[in-house]
């Protein structure tokens, strides 16, 4: 990372941690939100943006994080940091589960593979009522505290999910710079060329799937913190896809790409909610728009223009 | 005569059950030595090294690496015993830099080994050092293809398999790959090349191996081949005069 870009990214986490301080609770909601939404996007960036693997099943590890937690926390009176590695490390392993197929499948098979564990992992969240509530869902899901300080005011989880997500993008970025990272990349290039340099394409398509899932999972946890209240609808299809979405326009397989295009899935609704229904339309061309002129994602914009400074 | 290093005996593969390439083929290939593999197209050169290589499986017969039974073995194993591979075309991850790029070839090594490695690599291949941090698709195709056969090196295998190392470069450029895969074959290295520049092959070979229909049609010094006045024609499909000799 060259000096401009670092002193771009210091004033861009100096503005995030100040923002909170001018905002009322339901801005702070909002800020809260999208560091929560960021960590699965960051897990399915690593899937697909890093390992070239597709997945359409993220919301349902969010909802297993987040049903853990709610579980735990709830019907246990397990604490939230005993409940965080519980949800990571149960995600990790189904992740790992889910990863097999990617071993068999590749492109819109696995997508159709993924999307149906998505469809699963909902109808036991809906039909499961004695254990996940159906959906009436599971309520009183308390907030952490640490040490006798609690986390329940608006601003405390605010900076606590903050924290956290910047923990988990530092854990993120050290991988991805590792050989693990080298090793992803060469896996999304091409899976047979990988092979012959020795990378062993089984094990480290299995983890792309379980790393991103286990993140989606701490994601899940803390969403079942923030809102309180968790129901099947917040898991659905319609969530992966959303990620999914999030990860595209905002630049698969860029490190900041998710943070984009999260932000504009999470954010630009509230922006525009002077358009009323008008809003999907609008949402919906600019996206049409984005994938003509920036297939590589928003953060692809600055390469085009070096690259277009460079031709003759 | 050096002894045999890579020994297939009658085997049978192909990309499909229906479609059959190397039919009970046998063949090896000598320690130390460079072996060319010529033959006509789909005579079965490049998958004789995809077989060996563990791409693919084959059918019938038994492939020895050593004296040893490898059939089937996956490349991440071939790899750790001594067995590299650098394909046909351009293989490198052109989004990662030149530095990654090697770093993977020793992925499976200790990250104080491997950096040891990479020196080592880097003074054999200096054009490579002086590219070092740029974009792997950045460079020329001739440093790419140094920087294939140092990935594959890395792990100081004992038998290299490459295949059309010359494709895509000018005569002096393979001039250069082929001086250089002589001298790692006069360091104990053991070449296995499928090349389509003959000519140029032979002079750096010990033996050519010519492949007709996925059989051995022809077993001799390169040297000898290369005065053969039937070599072009051999080349181009026709049937060898010779048969296959030990």
């Amino acid at each position: 990372m060259n000096r401009t870009r670092r002193a771009i990214l210091v004033v861009a986490l100096m503005v995030g941690a100040l923002l909170p301080l001018f905002l009322k609770s339901y801005g702070i909601y909002l800020l809260t939100l999208l560091c929560v939404y960021l960590m699965p996007a960051f897990g399915l960036n690593l899937i697909v943006g890093y390992a070239g693997q597709m997945s359409i099943g993220q919301g349902a590890f969010y909802g297993i994080g987040a049903y853990i937690a709610a579980l735990l926390m709830t019907k246990a009176g397990i604490p939230f940091w005993l409940v965080l590695p519980v949800a990571a490390t149960s995600c990790f392993t189904i992740g790992l589960a889910l990863g097999f197929p990617a071993l068999r499948v590749q492109h819109h098979y696995l997508a159709f593979a993924t999307l149906g564990f998505n469809v699963l992992v909902y109808l036991v969240m809906r039909n499961e009522e004695q254990l996940t509530g159906g959906t009436f869902g599971m309520s009183n899901i308390p907030r952490p505290s640490l040490f006798g300080y609690s986390f329940d005011g608006a601003l405390p989880f605010f900076y606590l999910t903050y924290v956290s997500l910047l923990a988990l993008g530092c854990v993120l970025w050290w991988l991805l710079r590792s050989p693990w990272g080298r090793a992803f990349a060469a896996l999304r290039d091409n899976p047979i060329r990988a092979e012959s340099t020795g990378v062993n394409i089984t094990a480290y398509t299995l983890l792309a799937f379980a790393i991103g899932a286990a993140c989606a999972g701490i994601g899940g946890a803390y969403l079942a913190a923030l809102v309180n209240f968790i129901e099947p609808g917040q898991f659905g299809v319609s969530v992966s896809l959303t990620m999914l979405l999030a990860v595209i326009v905002g630049g698969s397989g860029r490190f900041f790409g998710p943070v984009l295009g999260s932000a504009i899935v999470i954010l630009l609704p509230e922006w525009l909610r002077f358009l009323q229904d008008w809003y999907l339309t609008l949402f919906g061309f600019a996206v049409i728009v984005m994938m003509i002129f920036l297939p590589g994602g928003l953060l692809s914009f600055a390469d085009r223009l070096k690259t277009r400074r460079r031709a003759p | 005569m050096s002894p045999s290093i890579i020994e297939f005996e009658n085997v049978v593969a192909g990309y499909s059950p229906s479609l059959t390439i190397l039919n009970e083929t046998t063949l090896d290939a000598r320690r130390g030595e460079i072996t060319l593999l010529i033959g006509p197209n789909g005579a079965g050169k490049s998958t004789v090294l995809k077989t060996l290589f563990g791409l693919l499986l084959p059918r019938l017969g038994e492939i020895r690496f050593e004296g040893q039974r490898i059939n089937g073995k996956p490349p991440r194993e071939l790899l750790a015993e001594g067995i590299a591979f650098v394909p046909q075309g351009r293989n490198l991850f052109g989004s990662l830099s030149v530095r990654h790029n090697l770093e993977l070839g020793g992925i499976t090594l200790p990250r104080a080994e491997l950096r040891g490695r990479i020196d080592e690599v880097l003074q054999r291949f200096p054009r490579i050092n002086e590219r070092i941090d740029n974009q792997a698709s950045t460079i020329s195709g001739g440093e790419q293809k140094q920087l294939e056969i140092g990935r594959a090196l890395l792990l100081r295998p004992r038998v290299l398999l490459i295949d059309e190392p010359s494709i895509g470069l000018s005569p002096k450029l393979v001039e250069q790959i082929m001086t250089m895969l002589r001298t790692l074959a006069d360091e104990g290295t053991t070449v296995l090349m499928v090349e389509q520049n003959v000519r140029t092959a032979l002079r750096y070979s010990n033996r050519a191996l010519v492949l007709e229909m996925g059989r051995l049609a022809l077993d001799r010094p390169a040297s000898e081949i290369l005065q053969d006045p039937d070599l072009n024609r051999l080349f181009l499909g026709g049937h060898a005069r010779t048969s296959a000799a030990g």
